[in-house]
C-alpha cells in the first residue's frame, strides 16, 4: 500500500540553511549536504529544499548544493525558490533535483507551468500555493504570502492541475509559523478537488497535527519544518505516531 | 575505450541522480551518461532511465538515431529499464497512442479513473507517487538482499501490462495489483525508481552491476534435471 510521506524542508539562502537544525553532534548546522544526509538516515521520505536566497549573484549556489545532496544521498529532492523561466528548472534538474517547485512565477505566467510539464514531465512539477482565509474563501497569495491575487485557492488548484502540474505544496499562511496544525478544511478542500497528490504544509506544531492532515485533511504527504529542526520530534517517532494511528508509512 | 556501463541519454530528465547511484555501488566501474550508439553498443551493461512522456520518449530516441542499438543492447547483455525506460520496451502505450520499442510484448495504460479509490472509498491520486511496496513474484539475482514487500520510490501514471506472465519479476497495489517489474533472460525492468529509493534501491543496482546473465543459465545446464 502507498505510504504518505513525511517531508522535512530546508530553507537555503547564500548556500547555507537557515532557522537552524538541531541534531546531536552536528558538526554544522548550516551544512545543508550533512542535514540532508541525517533527515536520509532519520527515515525522511523526501527532501524539499526553498531557496530564499534574495541576491541575484548567488541564486546558483542552490545549484552545488543539489549537485553535491544528489551524489549522496538517494531519495527524491524537491527544490523552489526562484524558479522563473524552463531555464531555470532544467539546470536544477541537471544538478540532481526530482521535483521542481513554482509558486510566485505560475502566478504571474502560468504557461510556465505547461512549458515546463510538457518538457520535462508532470512527475516534476509541483506548484506551490500559498493561501490565506478571506471571506468565506481561500484566496492565492504570491512573493511568499506577501502579495493577494485575488485568485481562489481551489479554482486556482484545478488550473495548475489542468496544465500539468504533478503535485501541488499547499500552505496555508493563516498556520505558517502558528504550530496550531494545518487548515485542514482548505487541505481537504483542495485534495478534494483535484486528482494529483497534496502536500499539507504550515502550522504542524505536533505529531497529531500529522495525523490530522493525512486522516482529516486527506493530504498524500505532509511538510514540516520547525519541528523536526529543533530536534523537538524525529522523524522517525513521527512515524511510529502515524503508523499507531492507522496511517501507512515507510518505516 | 570501452566503458562498463553505459547509461542512456536521450534527454528525458534527470540522469544524474541514476548515474552518481551507479558510481555509489560500482565505484572502480567507468559509468558514462552518453547518446553515443557506439558507446553504447560496446558497454558492458546498460541503464536506460526515462522520465516524461511516452510520445517524447519515443522521438527522442528516434531523433538521437538510438532505437537499434537499444534493442541490440537489450537483446544481448545485462540490461536495466528504469521507469519510462520500461514501459517503452514494450508494444504500445496508451499516452498520446504511442508504438514503442516492441522488445517486450505487452502494451502500457493508464491508472483508470473509475479504479482510483481504497477499500474506504477514499480517492487515490494520480500520479502514483511515494514509496509503495513491491512482492517479488519470482526469486531473481536483482532481488537479492532485498526483503519481499520492500518500498521503493514510485512516481507515474501508467503502468505496464505483459502479454506474459513469465516475465513479470515483482507487482506492486494501487489499488489493484499492477506490473512494477519485469524479467527476461538479461533484461531487468522496473517502474519504480531504484536510484531515489535509498538502501533497497542501491542494493538493487548493485546487484545489477554485478549480474551476470548467463552464470544461472550455465549453473542450470550443469546440474541438470534440477532447473528443469
Amino acid at each position: 500500500m502507498l505510504a504518505k510521506r513525511i517531508i522535512p524542508c530546508l530553507d537555503v539562502t547564500n548556500g547555507r540553511v537557515v532557522k537552524g537544525v538541531n541534531f546531536v553532534e552536528l558538526k554544522d548546522a548550516g551544512d545543508p549536504v550533512e542535514i540532508a544526509r541525517r533527515y536520509n538516515e532519520a527515515g525522511a521520505d523526501e527532501l524539499t529544499f526553498l531557496d530564499i536566497t534574495a541576491s541575484s549573484d548567488n541564486r546558483d549556489l542552490i545549484l552545488h548544493i543539489i549537485e553535491a545532496v544528489a551524489s549522496e544521498v538517494f531519495i527524491p529532492l524537491t527544490v523552489g525558490g526562484g524558479v522563473r523561466a524552463v531555464g531555470d528548472v532544467q539546470r536544477l534538474l541537471n544538478a540532481g533535483a526530482d521535483k521542481i517547485s513554482i509558486n510566485t512565477s505560475a502566478i504571474a505566467n502560468p504557461q510556465l507551468v505547461k512549458d515546463a510539464a510538457d518538457r520535462y514531465g508532470s512527475q516534476c512539477i509541483v506548484v506551490a500555493i500559498d493561501a490565506k482565509r478571506v471571506g468565506d474563501h481561500w484566496e492565492v497569495f504570491s512573493h511568499g504570502g506577501r502579495n493577494a491575487t485575488g485568485l481562489d485557492a481551489i479554482t486556482w488548484a484545478k488550473k495548475m492541475e489542468s496544465l500539468g502540474a504533478g503535485e501541488l505544496l499547499l500552505t496555508s499562511m493563516d498556520r505558517d509559523g502558528t504550530k496550531s496544525g494545518f487548515d485542514l478544511e482548505l487541505t481537504r478542500a483542495i485534495s478534494d478537488a483535484v486528482d494529483i497528490p497534496i502536500i499539507a504544509s504550515g502550522g504542524v506544531g505536533n505529531l497529531q497535527h500529522l495525523v490530522d492532515g493525512v486522516k482529516e485533511g486527506r493530504a498524500d504527504a505532509v511538510l514540516a519544518a520547525s519541528i523536526f529542526h529543533f530536534g523537538e520530534y524525529g522523524i522517525d517517532e513521527a512515524k511510529r505516531y502515524m503508523k499507531q494511528h492507522g496511517i501507512e508509512v515507510r518505516l | 575505450m570501452s566503458v562498463d556501463i553505459a547509461v542512456i541519454d536521450y534527454g528525458m530528465g534527470n540522469l544524474r541522480s541514476v548515474s552518481k547511484a551507479i558510481e555509489h555501488v560500482a565505484p572502480a566501474a567507468s559509468v558514462v551518461v552518453t547518446s553515443d550508439p557506439a558507446v553504447i553498443a560496446a558497454a558492458g551493461r546498460v541503464v536506460f532511465p526515462g522520465q516524461g512522456a511516452a510520445p517524447d520518449c519515443m522521438r527522442e530516441i528516434d531523433a538521437r538515431g538510438l532505437r537499434q542499438v537499444i534493442v541490440d543492447a537489450a537483446r544481448s547483455k545485462p540490461f536495466l529499464g528504469i521507469c519510462m525506460g520500461m514501459q517503452v520496451l514494450f508494444d504500445h502505450s496508451e499516452e498520446g497512442d504511442t508504438a514503442c520499442l516492441g522488445i517486450l510484448p505487452g502494451t502500457v495504460q493508464r491508472f483508470p479513473h473509475e479504479a482510483m479509490h481504497d477499500e474506504a472509498g477514499n480517492k487515490l491520486k494520480v500520479p502514483h507517487m511515494g514509496w509503495n511496496n513491491v512482492h517479488q513474484a519470482i526469486p531473481h539475482p536483482l532481488w537479492v538482499g532485498i526483503e519481499e514487500g520492500a518500498r521503493f520510490y514510485f512516481v507515474h501514471s501508467y503502468f505496464v501490462q505483459p502479454a506474459s506472465p513469465e516475465v513479470i519479476a515483482g507487482f506492486s497495489h494501487y489499488p489493484f495489483p499492477f506490473t512494477c517489474a519485469v524479467a527476461t533472460a538479461n533484461i531487468f525492468a522496473v517502474q519504480f525508481h531504484p536510484e531515489k529509493s535509498q538502501n533497497d534501491g542501491l542494493t538493487l543496482l548493485g546487484n545489477f552491476v554485478t549480474w551476470n546473465p548467463g552464470a544461472s543459465e550455465t549453473a542450470c545446464d550443469m546440474s541438470g534435471a534440477a532447473c528443469a
